[in-house]
């Protein structure tokens, strides 16, 4: 059956038998091969390389902003957290010095008021004394006094001279005081 | 290594088949009654238009594979002309197209500084043979680039040499001791082993991926112009209740065609897969 093919072949003139090559269609073959290998091998290959590159360049260069994004979002986050623990201990510190101030602002409201009152006291005692002073002084001048009275009338003679009458006076007085004395001596 | 070498000792006994079966197919066609034009193997070779009988010589398939290279520069062009870091829709499709053969192919099999090597040459054949491939169902030029044997023998010839370079530039000693004496096996099997990896390795390897590619265009030609002359002769030189099977014919005509694009696909594919599998092994220290 083949060689009836082939037979009829051969009756148009030639005889082409597919597997040999002719000179030409290897010729064209090989043209087209060399053209198409230079086009892709300098123009479309490098630059789609080129491309390759670019892109991963892009890609790399993102990934860089994104980590740089990362890195200031972190160091934002540590200020801010350095802040708060600075203002924490700005806090801490002030409510303490406020506790001391009060306690002292007490203390010294307290030494204040003892050393007023022990003042008040002592200017109290004072006066007393004074007064008890004064009253000693006007009681034992108007005791005097109305001894003296007592005592002129009494002897009748008048003692009016201020010497005379505090001398007597004074002796009258020692001599009580040393009566008293010697009766306390005795008992 | 021994199963690829067997594979590949079967893959030419498949292909001939086909193409022995893709012959037979037409043999009807030439003893029925002269009404019915099938597909005959001089599709693939018509009149010269330019230069006969020269080596520069032009004809119908040779300006479709111009037409492949023009689409090829076009797009590619088009596409990487103003590259941008964020595509738009057409070059995130050309890149798609490239990250193919990049990272499926050269990056997988060969790593990336190799993968980086060898990344042109894997990227011509992927495209040149897909774009070849794609005229075959492409109306108006109808036929493959690659279904005449130039373009897959030039590109197969590209492979082998580039797979021996490779295996040479790293080492000489080692790419030829793992090509024919592979480690592993005592040495009495060598005699055996040896011949069996010279002829698979540096004989079958190039007939097998010219064969493969040239086979599947061929015979995927020869369908589709089975099933559409196949129409045209059921609908029209028949007609009446013929033209029922007419639409059958045309229904598998169409199904076969968006077949064909998957095998343009897939042969482009299995081509540039296999070199880079052959330069993998070339450059592997021990199999």
């Amino acid at each position: 059956m083949l060689h009836a093919v082939l037979s009829a072949a051969t009756e148009g003139g030639e005889t082409h038998s597919p597997v040999i090559p002719e000179l030409y269609d290897i010729l064209w073959s090989s043209v087209c091969f060399v053209i198409i290998l230079v086009f892709f091998w300098k123009y479309v290959l490098p630059r789609v390389q080129k491309l390759l590159d670019e892109r991963a360049e892009a890609i790399e260069g993102n990934i860089a902003k994104a980590d740089e994004a990362q890195r200031k979002a972190e160091a934002a986050l540590e200020e801010y957290t350095a802040q708060l623990a600075d203002a924490r201990t700005e806090a801490g510190r002030i409510r303490e010095t406020a506790r001391e101030d009060g306690k002292k602002i007490v203390a010294e409201a307290k030494d204040t008021a003892t050393v007023e009152a022990a003042r008040v006291t002592a200017s109290a005692q004072a006066q007393i004394e004074a007064e008890r002073q004064t009253a000693l002084v006007s009681l034992r001048s108007e005791v005097g006094t109305l001894a003296i009275d007592l005592a002129s009338g009494v002897i009748g003679e008048s003692l009016s001279d201020d010497a005379k009458a505090t001398a007597v006076v004074d002796r009258f007085l020692a001599d009580l005081e040393a009566s008293e004395a010697t009766a306390g001596g005795k008992k | 290594m021994f199963v690829v070498a067997r594979a590949e000792l079967h893959a030419p006994k498949q292909e001939k088949a086909l193409l022995a079966h893709a012959l037979n197919l037409l043999v009807p066609t030439a003893t029925e009654d002269g009404e019915f034009h099938g597909p005959s193997i001089d599709e693939f070779f018509p009149g010269a238009l330019l230069f006969e009988g020269t080596a520069f010589e032009i004809n119908r398939i040779m300006l479709v594979r111009f037409v492949a290279v023009i689409a090829l520069f076009l797009v590619f062009w088009l596409g990487t002309r103003n590259m941008r870091v964020v595509p738009g829709r057409f070059q995130s499709l050309v890149e798609m197209g490239l990250d193919v053969v990049r990272v499926n192919i050269a990056d997988d099999l060969l790593g990336k500084k190799d993968g980086k090597r060898f990344l042109p040459i894997l990227t011509t054949m992927f495209f040149m043979i897909l774009f070849m491939n794609l005229t075959g169902v492409i109306p108006f030029l109808n036929i493959a680039g690659t279904s005449v044997i130039g373009v897959p023998l030039v590109l197969a010839i590209v492979a082998y040499i580039t797979f021996i370079y490779a295996g040479v530039k790293k080492s000489p000693k080692n790419f030829f001791k793992n090509s024919l004496f592979p480690s592993g096996v005592p040495w009495p099997v060598y005699i055996i082993v040896t011949p069996i990896e010279l002829i698979s390795t540096f004989v079958i390897r190039p007939i097998t991926l010219t064969l493969r590619l040239m086979m599947n265009m061929i015979v995927g030609h020869l369908l589709l112009v089975l099933f559409f002359a196949a129409t045209q002769f059921f609908v029209f030189q028949l007609s009446g209740w013929w033209t029922i099977v007419g639409a059958g014919t045309l229904a598998f005509g169409l199904a076969f065609t968006l077949f064909e694009v998957l095998v343009a696909v897939l042969q482009a594919y299995v081509f540039a897969l296999l070199t880079a599998v052959y330069i993998q092994l070339a450059v592997a220290e021990e199999h």
